[in-house]
């Protein structure tokens, strides 16, 4: 079927602010997406609230919307733009739950816009628990069995027609407490008893338990003719019972018969077919590991993180193809973009294995529990090829970033044998090196098998690795031992750690000398049947190699920001992705690196070449090797980029815009403070320490408060406010963990306005797009915090001090492309926090709301193009006349015990943008945006630290006027009821009931403002309870005085009536 | 043990010997699927030929009793790594130890991508396993010249007839070298099937008056089949309703005064994509041919195409115009790959006038 004619202009629904769950991948998905669309010549509309995305950018789309994502505010895009069509699938669950609405409304009908890529049906069918298991019967594809029960009895009476085991989940607990798993009749008497008496709506799911089979996924895909093909199947290492993000995910499934994989197979065909899905569809599973009994556990009926990887792991674009569906097409008529010569009816054959590992914030969360299970915690993950499992494993793992790179990289030596059995049972980020250990001990794979479920298959794969340690430790290291260290990817590194004898550079050298070096395989859908045309790359070990050194065209090595973690997210996937095409531009041949499979930057069509890979030392090197670079950029990158600079230059390859020592210059605090000196430019006082004594000393010459952190760190990670001694032992006792080989610094904590600035240097001149200031006092790390866009707080003469000391900055570190500065204002004075000399968080956010194409103009001025022959005027551009609000965005409720109080580290996962006239509409859609709506039920808790009650106040006051009943603890109420707040006295928690927790629980609550003492992570006191009981029933909390004025004033002027700008056409 | 394959343009890998540790000369082929090393093993089209496979990873499963045959068939196993430790519920043993059992030698380590891609270039040669680290080219390239399937059909078919019970329609097999899934397949649709063997008369087939006949898959080069498509001509003539697949359909075609050509490098795998040109819809087929159909030649008053591959516009199915015949080139009965084509078993069900 040719495309149709009656879909003229699409609008595209973005997956909102990044949220652990739903991250980066939709931003990959939907960009691909929308080219596609474009390519057809459809004029597309795009809403989505994240500013950090490439697909909200000017180039992507025709129009663009970065508003919140309601269905208020979309039905008011929709009469503004008079769409013929709505595409839904490509914006994750909140995209598709959003077209289901206003299509269920009867909006869309009333408009004449065609829901496309899906019907509301197939949407309905497939997300409603009842549609859902009433089609799956309807089929014969087997569902877990399920009641929901509100006796013990009928509990009971269930379970004896399913069998035991069984999962209890009582309804609305506390992150799902109260329920469990139910081996017998005893225990499902003991456990139902309580989760029933738990659970406020008196009812227990009982469901059958099928933990421990092995989870597999099949994505499908399927047009309006009704062809169908499988893109690829993927095994989780980890059994069901761990949510598959934060699974290792291997793909191809390894431990599959071709009688199993066709099973499944064939099922998800039927069950697409039956759900009538034109697009891509994820279908999970349950395999009984030894039987053919399975269970459909869940379908996707849209891109999702598992498409973004299978399109990664296979070369097979599935939003592409999907978008192309939507129009009409049929899959044998659109052309597979790989081979060129092959269509996307077929299914892409690997002759490689790819492992995916998720990146989990723990390091980031040290109180938050570890435990993986159904509920997702990672933040992003990273994608490795190999032509061996092991390999595969072995790159993944050091392309984690998290100070891993092989199986001996958690230590569990120190367990007495017990101990480590014990550890075996526990669910969590470090199951395989707890598995590695064991298997050193000689603990039997049936053993070990019993206790994690984990396939024997897989198991033997880590035993392989562990034989390969022992070797290297105890054999002398031959040519030939080296060759089989590096088939399975030991780095360097790790190889002579273990060898004890030689240093790593002897390694290499012995490698080199023996012509043991990295060849690249291209991934080619079709394991090489036919020849591909697409430089994608992976590199193996003892093989041929593939790639072709190019020459002619000047070429750049673009290195990537790998996993999307907290303090590192997509904004920097964005600088790579738009340094990349402005090279191109400027005519060189463009070679990216990058190991995160939820980019738009690992799409195979954004740079001339893409190498899969590590981002270390030695595997960048190997690329070097082979494709001999004019330069790399690394100040596109993120810190991950940066860390490689050192290397880069010793291997000879020329960085790109601003020299590596004046990097280190801004890092290192004694020649940054002697470049302050020289420019005359005052910081807050502080001093460079090692040892807990020597910080103890400075912050005491200081006086207390001081800020603690370690340098060359991203998101603050880390980073502190000290009041005492104690606190800097427990901190630097903290960062020491954090493997730390560069000094901690120890400044005096000044708390005033916080001010940001990207600008551009030409080595001449400065650009500076614009300045924004946070809501929030300094001391909430600059990620954290509301920043307002255009400063309008500021008076001209700060305004004037910091274009001026910007200048003198970026002059002094010869600064060639972008610097980020973060300035505290206090008193009248303007003071230097930081300086990064390269791209930052706010880059993408700060392009898109000024129109000025940042990194465009960064990437220009690097190659040596001046700021005025690009267009632009020198120092700080015109001030727009609309207010742009960022905004963060977190994902507490997903990391169970983890502090959610603001402080000097970064915690937010992404952010949304509120863009209006007003600064009060663009702050209400700001909070908007980040899932803030209020008021509901109108009732509150305030209890504040001391020193907080006189803002308290006047914020009660505020509140009360909006309406607001206030709830406060017996201090708090005190203060708020003499300053004539009608504030209603509530017991603490430890108090008799009813009491502060009773409120919370009562789901009446609409918002908690609490601002917690000193002494963070204490996991007993009563502000973190609140916070963590707050968060986790789904309550607004806010921990700063400065968020909650910001809130009441957003509250203030709450609107329906929007001002849609669309920033397409500023 | 170092193995090494050498092929006829005088590229060698060295590997490590797996299976038997015999010398073997063989026509080289690849067959890119990702699960189903089991049934590719003892598919008895892969009689003659050494097969490698473009997936690196195989023996994961170990041997489970998923055999399209009683035996392992190719001359040869080439695998980028053979699993240490297989692992399965239903697993019997391992590769290692069934090859050698059946006394098929392999290799294993070599770079499977590198062969695949010189087979793609050069098209299919013939090449030798050898585990003689003292080999000499020219005295091995002459043999690897000389050599050719020749008349495989005769060494893999049954040596008597067989009888699978059933109560529908009744179906007599020929058996050129049959997966053991094709006659499951019409079985477990409740025919009655009787499997022949591939130089069995058209008389014998005719007078114990089946309902319809099923023309198996099986090796080597249709040409070589001459009195096999002798009998075939006595079939069609009849009017029994035929369905046939693969090798089946080629002869088929001969015997209807069609011709095939050899390809260059052929389809071996579970993921060509197949267009059915009555409805349009494409399936995902599972394929094993190094012939085709020549389509240019064919008369439109004997057979006109009834699928078409998607990837290189080759023929994969004929109907039989005036005829209760149709056959095709690729693998209704999957094992190993897709099951999208199954229905076609349905079809000739009704072709033969039953229900399914």
């Amino acid at each position: 079927m040719p495309k149709r004619s009656d879909i003229k202009k699409v609008m595209v629904i973005g997956s909102g602010p990044i949220v652990i769950g739903q991250a980066a991948e939709f931003d990959y998905a939907g960009t691909q997406a929308c080219r596609s669309l474009k390519e057809e010549g459809m004029e597309v509309c795009l809403v989505n609230s994240n500013p950090a995305t490439i697909m909200t950018d000017k180039e992507i789309a025709d129009q663009v919307y970065i508003e919140p994502l309601t269905v208020d505010v979309l039905k008011q895009i929709i009469i503004k733009e008079k769409p013929d069509s709505l595409l839904p699938t490509l914006g994750g669950q909140a995209g598709l739950n959003l077209g289901m609405e206003l299509a269920e409304s009867g909006f869309l009908a009333e408009q004449g816009v065609k829901l496309i890529g899906t019907t509301a049906e197939t949407i309905f069918r497939a997300e409603d628990r009842q549609a859902f298991k009433d089609t799956m019967e309807k089929l014969g594809e087997p569902v877990a069995a399920s009641l929901v029960v509100n006796t013990v009895e009928d509990g009971i009476k269930f379970t004896n027609t399913i069998g035991y085991p069984v999962v209890l989940r009582p309804a609305y607990t506390l992150g799902g407490s109260g329920g469990g798993i139910a081996h017998n009749q005893a225990e499902l008497v003991e456990i139902l008893t309580n989760g029933l008496r738990l659970s406020r709506v008196h009812e227990v799911l009982v469901e059958r338990c099928i933990a421990g089979w092995k989870e597999i996924e099949y994505e499908v895909m399927r047009d309006a003719a009704g062809n169908c093909i499988t893109v690829c199947n993927m095994e989780n290492i980890d059994p069901v019972g761990v949510h598959t993000g934060d699974s290792i995910v291997v793909a191809p499934s390894q431990t599959l018969g071709d009688k199993e994989y066709q099973m499944l197979r064939t099922s998800a065909l039927r069950i697409i077919d039956e759900l009538g899905i034109t697009g891509g569809c994820n279908v999970q599973y349950a395999l009984h590991p030894e039987s053919f009994e399975y269970c459909v556990i869940e379908v996707n009926p849209r891109v999702s993180r598992s498409s973004a990887l299978a399109s990664k792991a296979t070369g097979y674009p599935i939003a592409k193809v999907a978008a192309k569906i939507a129009l009409g097409y049929t899959l044998d008529e659109i052309p597979n973009a790989i081979t060129k010569k092959t269509f996307a009816s077929f299914e892409p054959m690997l002759d490689y294995c790819v492992v995916k590992i998720p990146r989990l914030p723990f390091d980031k969360f040290i109180t938050a529990t570890r435990k993986l299970t159904t509920q997702m915690k990672a933040t992003g993950e990273v994608m490795s090829i190999c032509n061996n499992f092991e390999g595969a494993l072995m790159k993944a793992i050091r392309s984690l970033e998290q100070h891993v790179d092989s199986l001996m990289s958690y230590d569990f030596c120190d367990m007495t044998d017990e101990e480590l059995d014990e550890a075996l049972t526990v669910v969590d980020d470090r199951r395989i090196y707890c598995i590695a250990e064991a298997l050193r001990r000689g603990v039997s794979y049936e053993k070990i098998h019993e206790i994690t479920k984990i396939d024997i298959w897989f198991i033997d794969k880590i035993k392989i690795l562990v034989e390969m340690e022992q070797r290297l430790a105890n054999e002398e290291l031959t040519v030939e031992l080296l060759k089989e260290a590096k088939r399975i990817e030991f780095p360097d590194n790790v190889i002579a750690e273990l060898n004890g004898k030689l240093t790593e550079e002897q390694v290499r050298k012995m490698r080199y000398d023996n012509g043991i070096v990295a060849a690249y395989k291209m991934v080619d859908t079709c394991a090489a049947e036919f020849d591909a045309m697409t430089p994608y790359y992976y590199s193996v070990y003892g093989s041929e190699n593939e790639a072709v050194q190019t020459t002619g065209r000047k070429k750049v090595l673009v290195l990537g920001s790998g996993p999307i973690r907290i303090g590192q997210g997509v904004e920097f996937d964005y600088c790579s992705v738009h340094a990349t095409w402005a090279f191109a531009k400027e005519g060189w041949e463009t070679v990216i690196v990058n190991n995160n499979p939820e980019t738009v930057s690992t799409d195979f069509d954004i740079a001339d070449k893409l190498y899969f890979e590590p981002l270390t030392n030695e595997d960048v090197e190997s690329i070097v090797n082979l494709e001999k670079p004019d330069g790399a950029i690394v100040q596109f990158g993120g810190q991950t980029a940066i860390k490689l600079t050192e290397h880069l230059m010793k291997i000879g390859v020329p960085i790109l815009g601003t020299k590596a020592e004046d990097v280190d210059a801004a890092e290192d605090r004694e020649l940054f403070d002697e470049i302050l000196e020289k420019t005359q430019i005052p910081r807050a006082a502080g001093g460079t320490v090692f040892t807990a004594e020597e910080a103890k000393e400075v912050a005491n010459r200081l006086g207390y408060p001081v800020l603690v952190r370690p340098s060359y760190v991203l998101g603050g990670q880390g980073m502190q406010i000290a009041f005492n001694d104690e606190e800097i032992e427990k901190f630097m006792d903290i960062i020491n963990q954090i493997a730390q080989d560069h000094p901690i610094l120890v400044d005096k904590y000044l708390q005033g306005k916080e001010i940001e600035v990207d600008a551009i240097c030409d080595g001449e001149n400065i650009l500076i797009p614009g300045i924004m200031e946070h809501i929030e006092r300094t001391g909430i790390h600059s990620g954290d915090s509301i920043s307002v866009y255009p400063a309008h707080t500021i008076s001209q003469d700060i305004k004037d001090k910091i274009v001026d000391y910007t200048e003198r900055l970026a002059k002094a570190l010869h600064v060639l492309g972008m610097i980020n500065i973060q300035f505290i204002a206090m008193d009248g004075e303007v003071y230097v926090i930081e300086v990064n000399p390269r791209s930052s968080r706010t880059v993408p956010y700060i392009s898109k709301v000024t129109g000025i194409p940042i990194v465009d103009l960064a990437a220009k001025a690097i190659l040596g193009h001046k700021i005025k022959d690009m267009g632009y005027e020198p120092g700080l551009q015109p001030e727009a006349d609309y207010i742009a609000i960022k905004m963060p965005v977190f994902s507490f409720e997903k990391l169970r015990g983890a502090e959610i109080s603001l402080g000097p580290e970064m915690k937010s996962t992404g952010e949304c943008l509120g863009i209006a006239k007003t600064f009060e509409e663009a702050l209400y859609k700001a909070f908007l945006g980040a899932g803030v709506v209020l008021p509901k039920h109108k009732q509150m808790i305030i209890t504040v630290k001391d020193a907080d009650k006189p803002e308290a106040l006047e914020v009660a006051k505020r509140f009360e006027k909006l309406g607001y009943t206030i709830y406060a603890t017996r201090s708090t109420a005190k203060y708020l009821q003499e300053g004539g707040v009608e504030a209603r006295w509530v017991n603490k928690i430890t108090q008799e009931s009813p009491n502060v927790m009773d409120l919370i629980l009562g789901h009446k609550i609409d918002l908690v403002i609490d601002t917690p003492t000193q002494g963070h992570g204490d996991k007993t006191r009563d502000g973190f309870l609140i916070r963590r009981n707050a968060i986790e029933t789904g309550i607004n909390c806010i921990t700063a005085m400065d968020t909650a004025v910001a809130l009441a004033t957003s509250l203030e002027s709450a609107t329906t009536e929007y001002t849609l700008v669309d920033v397409a056409k500023i | 043990m170092k193995a090494f394959l050498i092929l006829e343009d005088g590229t060698v890998f060295e590997g490590t010997s797996i299976g038997s540790t015999r010398e073997v000369v063989s026509e080289i082929v690849f067959n890119t699927s990702m699960t189903g090393y089991l049934e590719v093993l003892t598919d008895p089209s892969y009689a003659g030929q050494a097969v490698c496979m473009t997936y690196p990873l195989i023996g994961n499963y170990g041997i489970t009793p998923d055999m399209e045959s009683s035996r392992p068939w190719p001359d040869g196993f080439i695998v980028r790594e053979l699993s240490r430790i297989p692992s399965n519920f239903r697993c019997e043993g391992t590769i290692q130890d069934f090859l050698v059992k059946h006394d098929i030698p392999g290799i294993a380590g070599i770079d499977t991508r590198a062969l695949t891609k010189i087979l793609r270039e050069k098209g299919t040669m013939n090449g030798m396993i050898t585990t003689n680290e003292n080999y000499n080219f020219e005295e091995i390239k002459p043999k690897l010249e000389a050599y050719a399937t020749g008349d495989v059909v005769t060494k893999v078919t049954c040596d008597t007839s067989s009888v699978l019970k059933g109560s529908g329609k009744r179906v007599a097999l020929l058996d050129f070298g049959a997966k053991k899934n094709i006659a499951k397949s019409l079985n477990d649709r409740g025919c009655e099937v009787t499997i022949y063997p591939a130089h069995t008369k058209a008389e014998k087939i005719l007078s114990s008056n089946p309902d319809g006949i099923m023309l198996s898959n099986g090796p080597g080069d249709p040409k070589d089949c001459g009195p096999i498509i002798d009998e075939i001509k006595k079939l069609y003539d009849s009017d029994v309703p035929i369905f046939a697949i693969c090798l089946g359909h080629q002869l088929m075609a001969l015997a209807t005064g069609a011709d095939t050509h050899k390809m260059k490098y052929g389809h071996r795998g579970g993921n060509h994509p197949v267009k059915d040109l009555e409805t349009g819809r494409v399936y995902i087929s599972s394929q094993n041919h190094g012939y085709v159909v020549d389509v240019d030649k064919l008369d439109s008053k004997v057979a006109t195409p009834a699928f078409v591959n998607v990837n290189d516009g080759t023929n994969e199915g004929l109907k039989y115009t005036g005829k209760n015949i149709f056959t095709v080139q690729f693998h209704p009965e999957a094992c190993p790959g897709p099951q999208d084509s199954g229905y076609l078993f349905d079809r000739f069900i009704n072709m033969m006038g039953g229900e399914q």
